[in-house]
């Protein structure tokens, strides 16, 4: 049996904010998209963009599962948004972080980025609001973090980013995945950890 | 007719920038200063080992960031008018004068000028002060942080910076810090200098690349 892991999604930083222009068009979309039952992808860039893409991923993965009879692997997920992008990558500007749980190597992260690359990473952070966070996730992360450990991990890092970054906020998402099935979590902004300055 | 390369390499011909990531901290009686050591000229690292504290009156030193040429010119000034005002006064001179004077210049020639310093120091008044004087605002802080790598650490400070540090924990801030910073970001680097000023004196250290605190991923 493959050890459970939990592993909490981490949302790109532009959480829940959707801006056409500088006009903030929506305060609480969901920026964790279901491309299957145990696999969410977070999206960043180009919400059009972002969102046409994983529509075209939901369908190509739910297509193959039929075909394997058996859910998908997360890296066969990260290789369909990865085709996608490399192959318009002149005409798109979307980058995704791909997550979930499956029954060969149990909880994966995969990050796409906008022209295309695919790799994988015990952790990864995206979206304009990352750039503030490096630190503190280099600094913070541990592998092998409990569900909680995780949970508390992501929205210390988030709220530090919403912090710092103007183009972030509104409600944070998440979404925790693990063998048994799926869970959101929810956290509005002034349910957020406060730090030194506030 | 195809383009003639050049004769010269092109970190010839790039502006001298000190990429870089600088922090001070006060504490109780004092702060802690610090920064890395890259000197940069486009792609090309033209000094890995600079010490960009620069030293502006016995207990006041400044970082420097931005423009290596502008950043090292203002310290050199302002150096000299503070020696002028201390022997004016009599005493040593406040690190809010430092500032202040710092700050004339960024502010005076802002549009000519592209360097950022954090002015930090110990006086008998205030105690241990830290100034930022980005853009030509002059701004006193409980911590203050610059350069091209503080981009990737603003999440990091505001985590870890509580109020009422010793000494020893911010000279450890310092350098978590500037760790973080100098594994992210691609132009800064090298070595981390610190200064700690207190009432009674100053403390250079250095500490080698290989020395600094490591994070999961190494």
């Amino acid at each position: 049996e493959i050890p459970q892991h939990s592993l909490p999604v981490i949302p790109d930083s532009t959480t829940s904010l959707a801006l056409s222009g500088s006009y903030v068009s929506n305060k609480m979309i969901n920026k964790l998209i279901q491309v299957h039952d145990k696999i969410f992808c977070c999206i960043a860039g180009s919400l059009a963009d972002a969102q046409a893409v994983t529509k075209m991923a939901k369908f190509q993965l739910s297509f193959h599962s039929i075909q394997m009879e058996a859910p998908p692997l997360v890296k066969a997920a990260a290789s369909v948004l990865k085709e996608l992008c490399y192959n318009n990558r002149e005409e798109l500007q979307a980058g995704f972080i791909t997550a979930g749980w499956d029954r060969k190597r149990g909880p994966q992260v995969y990050t796409v980025s906008m022209g295309g690359m695919l790799i994988s990473q015990p952790f990864t952070i995206g979206g304009s609001g990352s750039t503030f966070i490096y630190g503190y996730a280099d600094a913070k992360f541990k592998p092998d973090m409990s569900r909680e450990e995780c949970l508390q991990f992501t929205t210390n890092a988030l709220t530090l980013a919403i912090g710092r970054d103007n183009v972030s906020g509104g409600v944070v998402h998440m979404v925790v995945i693990t063998e048994d099935g799926v869970e959101h979590v929810v956290v509005p902004g002034d349910k957020l950890p406060k730090f030194h300055d506030e | 007719m195809l383009e003639e390369s050049s004769l010269q390499p092109e970190w010839l011909s790039e502006e001298v920038s000190t990429g870089t990531t600088i922090i001070a901290i006060a504490f109780e009686g004092g702060v802690v200063i610090g920064s890395d050591s890259r000197v940069s000229a486009g792609a090309s690292v033209v000094n890995r080992v600079m010490n960009k504290l620069s030293p502006l009156h016995d207990k006041i030193y400044c970082a420097l960031s931005g423009s290596a040429a502008d950043a090292q010119t203002m310290a050199e000034i302002v150096n000299y008018q503070l020696d002028v005002h201390s022997i004016e006064v009599g005493e040593d001179p406040l690190v809010r004068s430092a500032a202040t004077l710092v700050k004339n210049i960024s502010y005076k020639y802002k549009e000519e000028l592209s360097a950022h310093l954090i002015v930090a120091g110990w006086d008998r008044r205030a105690g241990g002060q830290v100034y930022v004087t980005l853009d030509g605002l002059l701004a006193r802080q409980p911590f203050a942080i610059g350069g091209s790598g503080s981009s990737y650490i603003y999440g990091f400070v505001d985590a870890e910076y509580r109020q009422g540090m010793t000494k020893k924990d911010c000279q450890e801030f310092v350098v978590n810090a500037l760790a973080l910073a100098m594994n992210r970001d691609g132009s800064s680097g090298g070595v981390a200098y610190f200064v700690t000023i207190d009432k009674d004196g100053t403390d250079e250290k250095c500490i080698l690349g290989n020395k600094l605190p490591t994070f999961f991923d190494e």
